[in-house]
């Protein structure tokens, strides 16, 4: 694997779409190929060499590459997007779509990312060491097809409406997370380990929600069926079982209708 | 104006007879020409072909049901690069919701010069045509929806034609619209009473008429009238197994009408999207192509023409004044859904849609319209349309000419669907192995749809006199032999010419031309009862008064071209 090490050599003055800051688009391609490579910045195009230093190369396939990010990232945004395959390393925090779309391939965050991580993603693994913000794993704006498949583990916490229309796959949440988990979620499951506000599962249709810690606002649409035990990462524990929203259309499956289910520690 | 010689294309205009000769075309002062004098600036057309510019007959490209798409499908914008602005260019995106730069643009870059927008609610006229204003270079004209309107169903209840037609005379001068449009006739005001007409026979609630009624009427109205352009129906049952009943039954009431115009149509009824109307099966179960049948009963009947409303296997958006469908289909895919009621006068609605190759209903209504398409013998009355962006965005319409043209490009799509036995099995398409000629194409693209319209005066053909509107095509019909190539040719037109304008050099666009929208002015009898009956309308019942209703001219129209007919007998 040979591994590109991008570092940031000065602030830009407006937020940089680093659409080429993942392995698929950095492969096959010098250090020289990468810095004359195009970095838009509002209404115009930068090249990365601009802004960035770039050190080794892109490795033979995606799977091959290793994209190191350094530096203060606050104003980058896309870094590891529409990544099929290979590692991206972002060693501080960066800014909005960190991994979205994404169908394959591992991104590592050793700081915190900003809203809308993960769009759409399809596969692959997104690991956060900080904090995530908002629309975590959710839709495009308008979309329907949120997170469909792959895994995301946030260390930190997580703001407002993570897992938007959520369809598949799995996130991990160590620490609190705020309103509206897994709203109008079509599949997929969520682990909140830490604690939650309210509107958790609204409109849910399918998909599941475990939550370790308190819930500040049940909604009216889940009803309490009954206590089961479980082992969720690795915990054993007896947990409430809740099945919802049952304001919403809820598909049948061998003559059972299936509902959302929201699970709660106790 | 400059003077322009095409040289030596290979040149396809079916209404001269002329069959890919090599030719040289001559514009001059907006018009084709014999010759131009020695000064005329050459465009090198040797090895491409050369046609008259295109003609969309059917197409959702302006209005407040496009706005409602563009605003609830943000997403849309993401399934298709934004173009910067360039040149002459604005900035421009959106996929099956283009905006109106784009639309423009990507018409233009097709080699069409001339579109048709086929649903606009008078009550909101004026938005469509400031968006029609903004839509640079093509020529447009918009159709004001009269099936559902409750001026006609009262007038055709009491069979008073000459009403209804001082109506439609008004109605047109008022929204400064261009043709009669019917959709789902009677049912989408049975909509507002929570039902629908599926056959001919259902009578709407209230008003007591039945579709079979408001279609007949419209068309005695419409020759009355004797308006460029025939009765233009999208039938009721759309999109349903078995519909295709329905949509005979719907052709079957054109007979024994004649057209009465001086514009050399032939035509009484023009049934749009008829690829939506030609299932059978009563069941999605049994869903089956019902295309063939329908295609020849257009054939055996001189006096209808339709387009075929091509599905194109792309997520898209549907948007309908057919209101109770886009609910029927949101309770099919479960997405969003937008319905607007029409105070009066129509409803709509509009629900994104994904037509994937591997879910075989959809592989069945993409083999229909190919079906239908080669099933016909006068292709002058079968046109190219995708009834965009219901069926796909009619950015596709060269993909559609290589599947018309190529079986090896229709088997390769067979190829890719999960369920290519059934669509086979279910479908002619198969079996077919006609591929048609550029001439046909032609046809379905310019010649037919400029003759049905009654605008075969300005478009369609190369013949002098004729608006300088020519597309010359990087394709030559010698050579090609890979299908791919007709689809990157006719994307992707090398020179376009608008009025005598050069719009595309070299397959850039250069100019935004000098785009015209054209409206029907039909003079009628006085009509005292009609007068009255409309301003107590406006009074009793619109929400809007008569002087903020009219669409003037002057403010709202890019270049108006008003087309004067006298109907006073």
């Amino acid at each position: 694997m040979d591994t590109v090490t991008l570092t940031i050599k000065e602030q830009p003055p407006l937020y940089l779409e680093a659409e080429v800051f993942n392995p698929d688009a950095l492969a096959g391609k010098t250090a020289q190929e990468i810095a004359d490579l195009p970095l838009p910045m509002g209404n115009t195009v930068c090249k990365v060499g601009d802004y960035f230093t770039v050190a080794g190369k892109g490795g033979a396939t995606a799977a091959e590459t290793k994209v190191v990010v350094n530096g203060d990232l606050a104003k980058v945004k896309y870094i590891g997007a529409r990544m099929s395959s290979g590692e991206v390393v972002i060693n501080s925090s960066t800014d909005m779509y960190v991994g979205a779309w994404m169908t394959g391939g591992k991104i590592l965050v050793k700081g915190s990312v900003g809203d809308f991580a993960a769009t759409a993603m399809k596969g692959g693994e997104l690991v956060i060491e900080g904090n995530a913000g908002n629309y975590l794993a959710a839709a495009y704006r308008g979309d329907w097809r949120g997170m469909q498949g792959g895994r995301i583990h946030v260390k930190g916490n997580v703001a407002a409406d993570t897992g938007f229309y959520m369809m598949g796959g799995e996130i991990v949440i160590d620490g609190d997370v705020g309103e509206h988990v897994m709203i109008h979620a079509d599949g997929g499951k969520t682990v909140i380990k830490g604690n939650a506000k309210s509107r958790l599962g609204g409109q849910m249709v399918r998909g599941e929600i475990y939550l370790f810690g308190s819930l500040e606002l049940m909604m009216p649409g889940f009803q309490h069926v009954g206590d089961v035990e479980l082992e969720v990462e690795g915990v054993k524990a007896t947990f409430a079982e809740y099945i919802g929203d049952v304001g919403e259309r809820h598909p049948k499956s061998k003559g059972q209708i299936i509902y959302g289910k929201l699970y709660q520690k106790k | 104006m400059a003077e322009y010689l095409i040289k030596n294309g290979f040149v396809f205009d079916p209404v001269q007879g002329i069959d890919g000769d090599k030719k040289d075309i001559a514009i001059k002062d907006g018009k084709i020409v014999e010759k131009v004098g020695s000064g005329a600036k050459e465009i090198d057309a040797s090895g491409k072909t050369v046609m008259a510019g295109g003609v969309d007959i059917h197409s959702h490209v302006a209005g407040p049901k496009v706005n409602v798409g563009r605003i609830f499908r943000p997403e849309d914008k993401n399934l298709a690069p934004w173009d910067v602005a360039r040149g002459v260019r604005r900035m421009a995106g959106g996929f099956s919701i283009p905006t109106t730069f784009r639309t423009g643009y990507k018409y233009a870059e097709m080699g069409y010069t001339t579109v048709m927008e086929a649903a606009m609610p008078p009550f909101f006229a004026r938005h469509t045509h400031e968006e029609m204003r903004d839509t640079p270079i093509l020529d447009q004209g918009a159709y004001p929806v009269f099936g559902n309107n409750w001026f006609v169903l009262e007038y055709l209840k009491n069979q008073e034609i000459e009403n209804t037609a001082a109506y439609i005379a008004w109605l047109l001068r008022m929204s400064k619209g261009f043709a009669i449009k019917n959709v789902n006739p009677g049912g989408t005001e049975a909509w507002s009473w929570g039902l629908n007409c599926t056959t001919i026979h259902d009578p709407v609630p209230y008003f007591d008429i039945t579709p079979a009624e408001i279609v007949k009427g419209l068309i005695e109205a419409n020759e009355y009238l004797k308006l460029p352009h025939c009765m233009h129906v999208h039938s009721n049952n759309l999109g349903n197994p078995g519909n295709y009943e329905t949509t005979l039954d719907t052709l079957k009431l054109a007979s024994g009408y004649t057209a009465k115009n001086d514009f050399g149509r032939d035509q009484v009824l023009h049934h749009t999207h008829i690829q939506f109307h030609s299932y059978g099966g009563t069941s999605w179960g049994s869903f089956e192509s019902k295309g063939t049948e329908v295609a020849e009963y257009v054939n055996s009947q001189k006096n209808i023409s339709c387009d075929i409303g091509f599905v194109t296997l792309d997520e898209t958006t549907t948007m309908t004044a057919d209101g109770p469908f886009e609910h029927h289909l949101c309770e099919l895919n479960h997405l969003k859904w937008a319905n607007v009621d029409v105070e009066l006068e129509t409803g709509s609605g509009v629900v994104p849609y994904v037509y994937s190759p591997d879910i075989f209903v959809c592989g069945i209504q993409w083999a229909t319209g190919l079906e239908i398409a080669l099933a016909g013998k006068d292709m002058m009355r079968f046109h190219l349309t995708t009834d965009h962006p219901n069926a796909g965005p009619f950015t596709r319409y060269p993909r559609v000419m290589k599947w018309l043209m190529s079986t090896k490009a229709r088997d390769e799509m067979f190829a890719t669907m999960k369920n290519e036995d059934k669509v086979r099995d279910r479908t002619a398409l198969g079996g077919m192995d006609r591929e048609l000629t550029l001439s046909e194409i032609a046809m379905m693209t310019r010649a037919g749809p400029a003759r049905v319209l009654g605008l075969s005066h300005m478009y369609g053909s190369l013949t002098p006199g004729l608006d300088g509107d020519v597309a010359v095509y990087d394709y030559n019909p010698d050579t090609a032999s890979d299908p791919e190539a007709i689809e990157t040719a006719f994307a992707n037109a090398a020179f376009l010419f608008k009025q005598g304008e050069l719009i595309i050099n070299e397959g850039e666009i250069v100019s935004n031309g000098n785009k015209r929208t054209l409206w029907v002015d039909v003079k009628t009898n006085e009509n005292a009862q009609v007068e009255r009956d409309i301003s107590l309308k406006f009074s009793k019942f619109y929400t809007m008064t008569k002087n903020n209703y009219e669409v003037s001219a002057e403010h709202y129209l890019a270049n108006p071209y008003v087309i004067e007919i006298d109907a006073t007998q």
